[in-house]
């Protein structure tokens, strides 16, 4: 494991754009809203950020890309979280079913995917937690079969965060049983699946918060051309596997409780000034881990272990920060927006350490490249 | 990391390696000067290394430094060399030559390491550095049972002032980015042990790193060594661009981060160790007293913290993140 760390090109232009987008864009938004951070879903919002190039930027331009650096769109990501922008609604295709559309899919299927995702009109779920299958997501049942012309879907996803709300799925399904004995993990593949065909049905799951934020698919003889498996059949768990280090790594992972660090440190009070100063830096090493994992990847490294550290220890900062303001202000002396925060970020911060592995998966393949297990 | 670099972390590495280890660690905790080794060290130019190449040192960086600082914390050198290198870059840059054998850093009012044992020290008060003969020493000690000793500064050989880079508080700054970089190393090493450990010791029928408990410990400590690394690394990047003063902030970055770090990485090597890990014989605890005392030199995780906290709360939430992100280094000047 090593963490060098990048060269940072000249990005102050970009950012100075973005703060002046930002301030424009989130004059309306509550305390909520930004509380949310990426879990906010705003259809409008993803739209006005795809005029603006800043989604799908280091795409290929024939895909509706704009051939930026990776740091470059890191400065975006960075800016967005920073001032708790609602990005939901294009994250998860600009973070994953993006690059994996143009890594993996076919010349049609980045044709007719990858500029709807760009401008920020697609939205994309990820299907992969079963009723039965969480963490030990190879024991995954949902199947689908060769029919003439195509693929016959039938099974259950679970857990799917905004598949409410979004287009496309990428499902990853079992296409031949697990061989008996043998590697779980063999016989799984990736479907781009459009949420609109008939024999899918879709079930909100109210959460803690009392909101729509995540579903139950069910899959009833649902019927996909041959074109629409992504990259090999049988190759899903490579495929799905293979952007986890672009998925754990990113600013995400540690700044999405940072709003309520921007409305609590004005109100410190006298004593508080320690406890302040090992956030700023935490916050200010787990950023530069962050940008060593991105460097890592534009060189074209797999740093998977490396990505699973800085989500580990990154969720384990944002999730532990509502709890650290809380306990450096008293009710009373919080201001209006930080309390509001501070709420709905109570409901919100245990599914830090759940979304995209585990905390327990992720020390796990830490042990185990320490030479543990 | 440069080749030059490179070249020297393994040409130290193989030194300590070859002439460093529990012996010796035992009889220097004794209060024993290791001649030999550090004979070896001065042989090898390595307390020139932050010396100018116009004063005849090798004009190394603190890039370089803190790299050679964490194979010292790795090791538990049982010579000063670190501190040497300070003396080293701070006489060098105030225009006074270093003298041959060890100069000892004496930061005015504060202990001096290995002072007892100094041919000369370099006491440096503020800006003012002056290079003086030895007058006495106090003997005392930290945890890790390291030489720290009140000196008594006798005449004055040479002296001079540190250009602006270096700040009104160039020791304080220096020793902290040293003792991060050296609990960096430590904590590696106290890692890879008890990693060793985890898989050697049976309990249970099965070697007790088998057990997910174990595991969960360790991969959380892993990443507090990562962080360490990390955070040190960044903060000598911004010494180098930026000159020590103007890398306060990372530096107290890295002592806060290797501070907590320290105390979470000795708890849980010590707990997977077990009683073993507190015995005398054992290496581990020449790496956990000395990180129980590298916290506490250079300045506390507590006072860095409250130095970046009152600064970051006078300035308000707004201006953090545009604050920390104009830190940055392009290479374009800011």
């Amino acid at each position: 494991m090593r963490f060098d760390l990048p060269d940072l090109p000249d990005t102050r232009t970009l950012r100075a754009e973005l703060r002046e987008f930002l301030a424009e864009a989130g004059r309306d938004w509550t305390p909520e809203t930004r509380a949310r951070s990426w879990m906010g879903f705003d259809r409008g919002f993803s739209r006005a950020v795809g005029e603006r190039g800043w989604i799908g930027m280091t795409w290929p331009k024939a895909y509706g890309g704009h051939e930026r650096s990776a740091m470059e769109r890191v400065v975006v990501l960075e800016e967005m979280l920073a001032a708790g922008a609602p990005v939901g609604a294009h994250w998860i295709g600009d973070r994953q079913s993006g690059p994996l559309i143009l890594r993996l899919g076919t010349e049609e299927q980045r044709k007719r995917i990858l500029p709807g995702i760009a401008r920020g009109e697609l939205a994309f779920c990820i299907g992969l937690s079963e009723p039965d299958s969480g963490s030990d997501l190879a024991s995954l049942r949902s199947k689908a079969e060769r029919v003439p012309g195509g693929w016959k879907l039938n099974g259950r996803k679970i857990w799917t965060t905004f598949a409410h709300k979004s287009d496309y799925m990428i499902a990853l399904m079992r296409t031949s049983p697990a061989p008996e004995g043998g590697a779980r993990h063999a016989g799984l593949s990736q479907f781009l699946v459009d949420l609109r065909l008939s024999g899918i049905s879709i079930r909100p799951i109210r959460d803690l918060a009392g909101e729509d934020s995540f579903n139950e698919v069910t899959f009833d003889d649902v019927l996909l051309k041959e074109d629409d498996l992504l990259g090999q059949e049988g190759q899903g768990w490579a495929q799905a596997t293979s952007e986890l280090a672009f998925e754990r790594s990113g600013p995400d992972r540690y700044l999405s409780s940072y709003p309520a660090l921007v409305a609590g440190l004005s109100a410190l009070g006298a004593g508080s000034e320690a406890e302040a100063g090992r956030i700023v830096a935490r916050l200010a090493t787990l950023r530069a881990m962050s940008l060593s994992v991105t460097g890592m990847l534009e060189r074209g490294e797999d740093p998977a272990v490396e990505a699973a550290l800085v989500k580990d220890a990154g969720n384990g900062f944002e999730q532990a920060l509502p709890e650290r303001l809380r306990g450096l202000l008293e009710p009373e002396e919080r201001p209006e927006n930080l309390s509001r925060m501070l709420e709905t970020l109570a409901m919100l911060a245990p599914t830090f350490s759940l979304r995209g592995g585990t905390r327990e998966i992720l020390r796990g393949i830490i042990a185990r490249d320490l030479g543990l297990r | 990391m440069s080749e030059m670099r490179a070249l020297l972390v393994e040409q130290l590495d193989r030194l300590l390696t070859e002439q460093g280890g529990v012996a010796i660690l035992r009889e220097v905790e004794g209060g024993t000067w290791p001649g030999a080794l550090w004979a070896e060290v001065e042989g090898q130019g390595l307390a020139l290394a932050l010396v100018p190449e116009e004063a005849g040192g090798a004009g190394l960086g603190w890039g370089d430094a803190a790299a050679l600082w964490h194979v010292l914390g790795r090791h538990a050198a049982p010579v000063p060399l670190g501190e040497a290198m300070l003396a080293g870059a701070f006489l060098g840059a105030a225009g006074v030559e270093l003298p041959a054998g060890f100069t000892a850093l004496a930061p005015a009012g504060e202990a001096a390491p290995f002072g007892r044992h100094a041919s000369a020290l370099a006491l440096v008060d503020g800006t003012r550095v002056s290079l003086r003969a030895p007058g006495g020493a106090t003997e005392g000690q930290n945890t890790g049972r390291e030489p720290r000793d009140d000196v008594t500064p006798g005449s004055v050989t040479a002296e001079g002032d540190l250009p602006n880079g270096f700040g009104p508080r160039p020791a304080r700054l220096g020793l902290a980015l040293l003792r991060a970089a050296q609990i960096g190393g430590a904590l590696e090493k106290v890692l890879a042990l008890t990693v060793d450990w985890a898989n050697t010791r049976k309990q249970f029928g099965r070697p007790i790193g088998k057990f997910q408990a174990i595991q969960q410990s360790l991969a959380a400590m892993a990443a507090e060594v990562a962080s360490v690394q990390v955070a040190v690394a960044a903060a000598a990047r911004a010494a180098e661009a930026r000159g020590l003063d103007g890398a306060a902030f990372e530096i107290a970055c890295a002592k806060v981060v290797a501070g907590e770090a320290a105390t979470f990485g000795a708890a849980t090597a010590h707990q997977v160790f077990a009683a073993i890990g507190i015995t005398e014989e054992h290496e581990l605890h020449h790496l956990t007293r000395r990180l129980w005392s590298w916290r506490e030199e250079g300045g506390t995780e507590r006072g860095w913290a409250q130095e970046i906290g009152r600064a970051a709360m006078a300035r308000g939430g707004d201006a953090l993140w545009p604050d920390l992100t104009a830190r940055d280094i392009s290479g374009v000047p800011a």
